[in-house]
Order: structure tokens, then sequence, then C-alpha cells
């Protein structure tokens, strides 16, 4: 089974719920945890350890001096700016390219091939028994965070528990992280402010006909505003996280509280039992 | 000579723009002939990589020089590559007004 941990926005607890999840799974038949958020991934703060990296390599052009005639074709066609023709040769922005592939269609002297270039890594480390966990690491300055998530996604490969940890938001690289799961867990703070992104994260995960369910995070004990608009778009409310000092204590100093604080593995263990109780209803 | 002047309109009595990539118009003026020649600018919307495509526009239309508020990284690389000057159009509040300073000398090279 493969699940999503996401929210509309940043700061909302995400990155708590997955990691939490996953160190409850990992004593409970394992589990392989996804770092998705490329542009910042942080799970492994949580679970250091050594890992082994692979590189992502996208294709971008390189042009043969000698067979182009300057004509300008692959310069108009490209929507990114990635390539400007000048008079006397053409100027590549790697880091402008979006890897579509298109001006080695277009260009009529057949000056244009593909090469590779490294947009970011994917770790792999077994921090603990029964975790394997995968990062996928954007490099700076680049653009292609749905190419580092799908290279993530693809070493964690697709067998057994998977957890992948959304980055914020609901851009492109949520949606590729979104894609193919069996079910969303969308991450929200019990004010009524966050609830604007949580729509939007509930509409993103419905067009791509992924079920989604709610955990509310830093709960004051009222959640009225929450509860009411899960109630409206028929989410389940999978978990409450009340705001208290002995979770928050935890957290501050970076700890999990499933391994921190007593009767949280457990609990932590029935969020995953709820995740799939709703994935069967709807099988 | 065709200098490039980034405008908010068309034509000699526009107002100037301070920026380039998204200038809602570029007005190229040819210096010999005395005509002013204004291009709508399509990608004053576009995500990204407006810069190099403006620039690409300037080499299309033969421009040498460019008279503008601020270029950014991409599009300065792109420039200086392409052999195109860049000046700021200081004080200047139209394009006449901008190409009449740069033809007597009166405004700084930033590129
Ligand atoms: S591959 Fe696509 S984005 Fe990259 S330079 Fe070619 S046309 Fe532009
Ligand atoms: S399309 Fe091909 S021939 Fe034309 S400018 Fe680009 S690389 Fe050169």
């Amino acid at each position: 089974m493969k699940i999503v941990v996401a929210s509309g926005k940043g700061g909302t607890g995400k990155t708590t719920v997955s990691a939490n999840l996953a160190y409850a799974l990992a004593g409970r038949g394992g589990v392989t945890l996804v770092d998705c958020d490329v542009e910042e991934p942080n799970l492994h703060l949580f679970f250091p350890g050594e890992y082994e990296e692979e590189g992502v390599p996208v294709p971008v052009p390189a042009i043969d001096p000698e067979r182009c005639t300057l004509c300008g074709e692959c310069g108009h066609f490209c929507r990114y700016g990635a390539l400007t023709v000048l008079k006397d040769r053409v100027l590549f922005f790697a880091e402008l390219c979006h890897s579509c592939g298109g001006c080695t269609l277009v260009c009529p002297a057949d000056a244009i091939t593909e090469v590779g270039r490294e947009v970011g890594v994917v770790t792999t480390s077994r921090p603990l028994p029964g975790l394997t966990l995968v990062s996928g690491v954007m490099h700076e300055g680049e653009v292609l965070a749905p190419k580092v998530v799908a290279a993530a996604k693809e070493a964690a490969g697709d067998t057994g528990r998977i957890v992948y940890d959304a980055s914020p938001g609901v851009a492109c690289p949520v949606i590729e992280t979104l894609e193919g799961a069996d079910f969303c867990i969308l991450v929200t703070e019990s004010t009524p402010f966050g609830l604007h992104d949580l729509d939007l994260a509930v509409r993103a995960a419905a067009a791509l006909g992924v079920q989604a369910g709610v955990v509310i995070n830093r709960s004051d004990g009222e959640d009225e505003a929450a509860v009411s608009f899960c109630q409206e778009h028929d989410l389940p409310v999978l978990m409450t996280i009340p705001f208290d000092r002995e979770v928050a204590a935890v957290q501050n100093r970076g700890g999990l509280i499933a391994r921190d604080l007593q009767g949280w593995e457990e609990r932590f263990a029935g969020l995953w039992d709820e995740v799939a109780r709703h994935c069967e209803v709807r099988a | 000579m065709i200098v490039c002047i980034t405008a908010k309109g068309e034509g000699a009595e526009a107002a100037v723009e301070p920026r380039f990539g998204r200038a809602p118009y570029f007005v190229f003026a040819d210096t010999e002939a005395g005509t002013f020649v204004s291009v709508k600018n399509e990608l004053v919307d576009a995500a990204g990589g407006v810069g190099p495509r403006s620039a690409q526009l300037l080499v299309d239309h033969g421009a040498t020089v460019l008279v503008t508020g601020q270029v950014g990284g991409n599009a300065a690389t792109a420039l200086k590559a392409a052999g195109i000057k860049v000046y700021t159009f200081g004080d200047a509040a139209t394009v006449a007004q901008a190409l009449e300073k740069y033809t007597q000398g009166g405004l700084s090279e930033i590129l």
C-alpha cells in the first residue's frame, strides 16, 4: 500500500506525521519512507545513518556547431528561454531547460543531440531495522523537482508499505508524488486559516483519484472548523494530535513522539490501520 | 543602427519601462531612417526564461543597443554574448527622450 502525507501549506506538521508513522511501522513488519520534499528534504534528520547515493540525470540538448546553421528554430521553439540563437552560436541556459526534447525534434539540421545532466540525487539508507529511507535531493538552483520526485519513488519500488512525504503546497512536485498512490493523509492545523490550503490539497487528490483523510495537528480541543470542513467534503478525521507541553517538548528537540512518549507508537500504528481500512472500503 | 527601448506602450511618445523581460513593449528605433517599430511583448505573463527570450527578440530585430531600466542575470549573459550594449534610460520619461539622450551620449552603460 502506498500512501502520501501532504498538507496544503508548510509548517503544519506533515513531516512529524510521516516520521512517526514510519517509526511505528518499522517495528511492525517494515516500511519504506520516501522523502519527496526534494527542495528541502529533512526526514534524514530524524533518521540519521549511512546512505548510498545515485544521480538523477535529465536529458538536455547538446548542439554540434559544425552542423548548426543558426536558423533560429530551436530558440523560437523553446518556451522556457533555455536557448538563444545568436549570430555566431547558440547559447544554452541549462537551468532553464525543462527537458521537453522539443528542440531536438524541430532542428532541421540534425545538430542537436541529448546528453544527460544531473539535477539531483536519490539517497537510500537503512537507519533502523525495518525502515528504509529514500530521499530525493534536488541540486540548488534547479527547477525539475518532479523528475527528482519520480526518481525517488522509483528507487523506493512499489512493494510493501510505502509512505511518501510530499512537499508543502499543491505544486507540480506534489502532483507527481500523489500519482499512483492509494491514499493521501492531509495534515492540517486546527485553525480556520489552514482550511483554504487544505481545500486545494483535497481537490488535487480528488482530481488524481486518490482517496484522502485528515490528521488534525496541534489541536487545542476546539476543532469545529476543521471537523465541519471534513464533514462537508466527506473526509474521515483519522487522528487528532493535541497541542500539549509534552508533545511540543519532544518535537522541539527534534525527537519522535512515537519513540519518546508512552502510547504514541500504538496510536501511529492505529493511524495506518485506519488508512488501510479506508482503502479496503473503497476497493 | 537599431536601438531598442523598453516601453509601456507603442511609439516614440510612450513612457519608458524599467523592466526588460517583462516590458509591455519593445520599441525599435532605426537611427538612420528615423523610424520606430513597436513590438508587443508576448512574454509579460510567461512563467520563466523571459530574459533570454527577450534577448532573442532583440537579436531577431537586429538591435545592437538596448536602453532599459534593469536586466536580470540570464538576460545579461545572452545580451552580452550577442554583443548588444545596454544603457539605463536615467531620468528620460519617454522613448523619444531616451533615444535623444542616448544619441547625445548622455546615458550610462550598464552592461
Ligand atoms: S529540451 Fe525543451 S526546454 Fe530544453 S532547451 Fe530544448 S526546447 Fe528548451
Ligand atoms: S534549430 Fe538546429 S540548426 Fe537551427 S539554430 Fe537550433 S541547433 Fe542550429
